[in-house]
């Protein structure tokens, strides 16, 4: 009879290997559903996992979907380790492209270098005063920090509508909600000739250095981790428990804001209602699949990013619903959860009764 | 067994427990190693031996909570194997647990529902409880939440929740760290007459004095393994001792206070109301610690030490200033942080969760309190190699067993942590410290260890302030005592002046000129120890 059984201590090979087997066991999964839906297994994983790496083209694209992912996890992963824990990143995002929209439409035709660097801070600043919303309730009147978060992500996209629909609405679109496109001096600058992979590749890097840094060398990171881990330490050492959720808020915030700056100011060039694509949303799979880790959430935005695109090919290729790379993502967070408990458990085989009896 | 006769022990036929040859294996650690033992119906023998000594599994084991991996177990005479507690409970087994096993969002009475068999009527069982409680002289009010109970008013509940099953074996692990010396002598008699009607009984502890005055018979356990068997009545204290720890039980060197050193603490008319309904409201509270003396504040648990610690740590900042200064600074208002730079250090009654994080390491924790002191920040980022060097002398000075700075709080046992947790704020050479239950739950060689280190403190200089339920350790190391009752602060006395007699009646509220504070009929008293 096999049994679970506790280990004595979380195994650290298995914290590493958990997200591993889960991927292999996600792949397996896909190979079923594929066979299931008529299709060559064998193609469909070309489709799916080949395709969005077989060029340089492909793996920009990939970079591209990447980074977002990355900004929004790292900032969230901040947060989740001091269990502040901030659902509404997809809002911060969304504020954080209103804000550089609106330094780039307010000074549209400026040649100036400062421009991007203006929305860049307008972005982060964006994000962050979005989280700063739930920060202040939550600390002055104690009200839930999921719930508020959540909630003002469809604040935000209504916002956004009411801009594009109104005020910001291009006079010479058609009528279709979108602002004015950005001057060259409000784009991104790219880093690949040929691709649209952009400067804000280079920041999600960055972000993710400073953010392991912080979380793993800095005083303020580790306040945030005892806090996370033990609150009552936490209040004996003196951390304040209302600078933590401010913390954690608006660096979660501000790394969302900076994501939502870089959609708008990159592959796309202007703001639309359709800015908000479920990005701070997945960011959350992503911290977690992550484990809440600079180098992990690295490696997991990449394969988030080859879901979302290998769903995308699955449709073009394959003529499969765009659901499927929701089923996938959804697989790979089940069996993540499922193989995770063995960083807690070991299997064992465990005989009947003892001779004698 | 030793087959000695044992006139302490009445005659029966059948014991009503037998364990042969039980074995626990966990993966890392065999916690039980071929004990034996048997108990009589009527007896009350003692289990001896050092936190760690396989004590709690063993027992753990004949309430049916774990299996064991090897041996057998008779009930009066039949074998069985207990499947879980619920059937140990069908037995006829009782256990009073060391470590609570309460659900803390549910009231006293649902707790001990819970224990019962069926579905009891909650009114009908809240007046056995406030019966037997009466009874027991272990007041406890069956419509309050667990989670605003202190930690002796949860031992209560668990004292009561067995009794009211009229066990015909009871399990006792440790029952008596949190009473008064009244309320001990009460549970004795309690045990003495639940064994006079010919229940047997199991008496968890490393007191030895209790188990000298209470049982029948003692086996002994070290390391897992039963290392002898005694009649604690022929034995001495010492010779005990040297069977539970394998030497001779260790001694304090206690010399003269100075009286006349520097004010370092002072709390003048400390007044707080508690925030939880069922918290103590702190009233009216005056108490001078000075340099070179150690003072000892005693009490009931649950009587204001809690609120009186967070006021004095700053975990909940006061609304005023004057009422606690530390060093002569006004610190009623100053985070946890800013009093440690004044020059407190603060030893908390939880050791894993608030004095240490159980799953980082020791050089981690290192960095919890000592991160400004041993300068282990620099520029807003950690120094790990001075927080390792500072856990490593921690672990060498104060004799931590552990697998070194990177081992996790939580894998170190109480008493290591304690050791570590105590030498982490020593070893910043605070000018105060203050220490809570210095001792609760640490080994005797831990414990004479820390109490040791308090003394060396002391006479180094620094003022001490150590709260505690155990009157013995009060009166072993501290210059003067005071009494912590209902939220109030007795006057101080002269250790050497005073008794645990008289601390006990103190511990009741009663002390000279409580009353003309607040008039209250004697009547009212919920437990007078003149009764």
């Amino acid at each position: 009879m096999l049994e679970l059984e506790a280990r004595a201590e979380p195994s650290r090979l298995m914290s590493w290997a958990s997200p591993l087997l889960a991927v292999v066991l996600m792949l397996a999964g896909g190979m079923l559903v594929f066979s299931a839906l008529g299709k060559d297994p064998a193609e469909g994983f070309r489709v799916f996992f080949i395709n969005p790496v077989k060029d340089l083209y492909a793996v920009s694209e990939l970079l591209l979907k990447a980074t977002p992912l990355m900004l929004c996890a790292i900032g969230l992963a901040i947060g989740f380790r001091a269990n502040v824990w901030n659902i509404g990143a997809e809002g911060q995002f969304m504020l954080g492209a209103v804000a550089a929209t609106g330094v780039a439409l307010h000074f549209e035709g400026s040649e100036s270098g400062l421009l991007l660097p203006a929305m860049i801070v307008a972005g982060a600043a964006g994000g962050a005063a979005w989280a700063a919303i739930p920060a202040l309730l939550r600390t002055r009147f104690n009200a839930n920090e999921i719930l508020v978060s959540l909630m003002l992500v469809y604040v935000a996209q209504l916002f956004v509508s009411w801009l594009v629909f109104g005020p910001w609405k291009d006079p010479d679109g058609f009528n279709f909600p979108q602002t004015k496109m950005f001057g060259e001096a409000a784009l991104m600058p790219m880093v690949l000739e040929g691709t649209r992979l952009h400067l804000g590749f280079l920041i999600a890097l960055a972000a993710l250095v400073a953010g392991y840094a912080f979380m793993n060398r800095s005083y303020a990171g580790f306040r945030m981790r005892v806090a996370g881990e033990a609150a009552d330490a936490a209040r004996y050492a003196g951390f304040s428990a209302h600078r933590m959720i401010w913390v954690g808020l608006l660096l979660g915030g501000a790394a969302a804001g900076l994501a939502g700056m870089g959609e708008v100011a990159g592959p796309m060039g202007q703001l639309t209602d359709k800015i908000g694509s479920g990005y701070g949303f997945a960011a959350i799979i992503v911290a977690f699949v992550g484990r809440l880790n600079a180098f992990g959430i690295l490696l997991a935005s990449l394969l988030m990013a080859l879901l979302y695109i290998g769903g995308e090919q699955a449709q073009q290729y394959l003529n499969l619903p765009s659901s499927i790379s929701m089923v996938f993502q959804g697989m790979l967070l089940f069996f993540l959860l499922g193989s995770d408990v063995f960083i807690h458990y070991r299997l064992r085989l465990r005989r009947r009764a003892a001779p004698g009896r | 067994m030793t087959g000695r006769p044992t006139p302490a022990t009445p005659p029966a036929a059948t014991p009503r427990l037998v364990l042969k040859g039980i074995s626990k294996v966990y993966p890392t650690v065999v916690a039980n190693d071929q004990v034996d033992l048997a108990v009589q119906a009527g007896e009350i023998r003692a289990v001896l031996g050092e936190n760690g000594a396989g004590k709690s599994t063993l027992m753990k084991i004949i309430y049916g909570v774990t299996r064991p991996s090897a041996g057998q177990i008779w009930w009066e005479g039949e074998a069985v194997e207990v499947e879980n507690p619920a059937h140990a409970r069908s037995l006829g087994i009782g256990m009073v647990f060391q470590h609570f096993s309460l659900f803390e969002t549910l009231t006293v009475v649902e707790n001990v529902a819970l224990a019962l068999p069926g579905k009891p009527a909650l009114d009908a069982l809240a007046r056995r409880i406030t019966a037997v409680s009466e009874r027991y002289g272990l007041p406890v009010d069956p419509r309050r939440p667990i989670h605003a109970l202190s930690v002796g008013e949860r031992q209560r509940v668990e004292i009561i929740r067995c009794l009211l099953q009229n066990p015909r074996l009871l399990i006792m692990d440790e029952p008596t760290s949190v009473l008064t010396p009244q309320a001990v002598r009460k549970l004795f008699e309690t045990l003495r007459q639940l064994a006079a009607e010919g229940c047997a009984i199991l008496y968890i502890s490393h007191k030895l004095d209790e188990i000298q005055e209470l049982c029948h018979a003692a086996t002994v356990l070290r390391g897992g393994k039963v290392t002898g068997e005694c009649i604690p009545a022929q034995e001495t204290p010492a010779s005990m001792a040297r069977l539970m720890i394998g030497k001779d039980l260790p001694h304090c060197e206690h010399g003269a206070a100075k009286t006349d050193g520097e004010l370092r603490l002072r709390l003048a008319g400390l007044s707080h109301a508690s925030d939880d309904p069922f918290g103590t409201d702190l009233k009216d509270i005056h108490l001078d610690v000075r340099a070179g003396e150690i003072v000892g504040i005693a009490g009931v648990s649950g009587n204001g030490q809690q609120e009186l610690l967070r006021a004095i740590s700053g975990e909940e900042p006061l609304s005023e200033k004057f009422p606690v200064q530390i060093c002569g600074v006004e610190a009623g208002r100053l985070s946890p942080g800013q009093r440690r730079k004044l020059g407190l250090a603060f030893v908390p009654e939880e050791r894993l969760g608030r004095g240490a994080v159980p799953g980082m390491a020791l050089a981690d924790n290192a960095l919890l309190t000592a991160a400004h002191s041993q300068h282990m920040v620099a520029g807003g980022f950690l120094r790990f190699g001075r927080a390792r060097d500072f856990a490593q002398r921690c672990i060498e000075a104060f004799n931590v067993k552990c697998g070194g700075p990177g081992a996790a709080a939580k894998s170190l046992s109480g008493g290591n942590l304690q050791k570590f947790i105590v030498g982490r704020e020593i070893l910043q050479v605070p000018k105060l410290l203050v220490c809570a239950q210095p001792t609760w739950g640490v080994d005797v060689g831990a414990a004479a260890f820390i109490r040791q280190a308090l003394i060396d403190l002391r006479d180094r200089g620094c003022a001490v302030l150590v709260i505690s339920e155990e009157l013995d350790e009060l009166f072993e190391i501290c210059d003067r005592i005071a009494v912590i009752a209902k939220g109030r602060l007795s006057p101080t006395r002269p250790a050497s002046e005073t008794t645990v007699e008289d601390i006990g009646v103190w511990m009741s509220g009663l002390w000279p000129g409580a009353e003309a504070s607040e008039p209250q009929p004697p009547t009212t008293r919920a437990e007078s120890p003149n009764a």
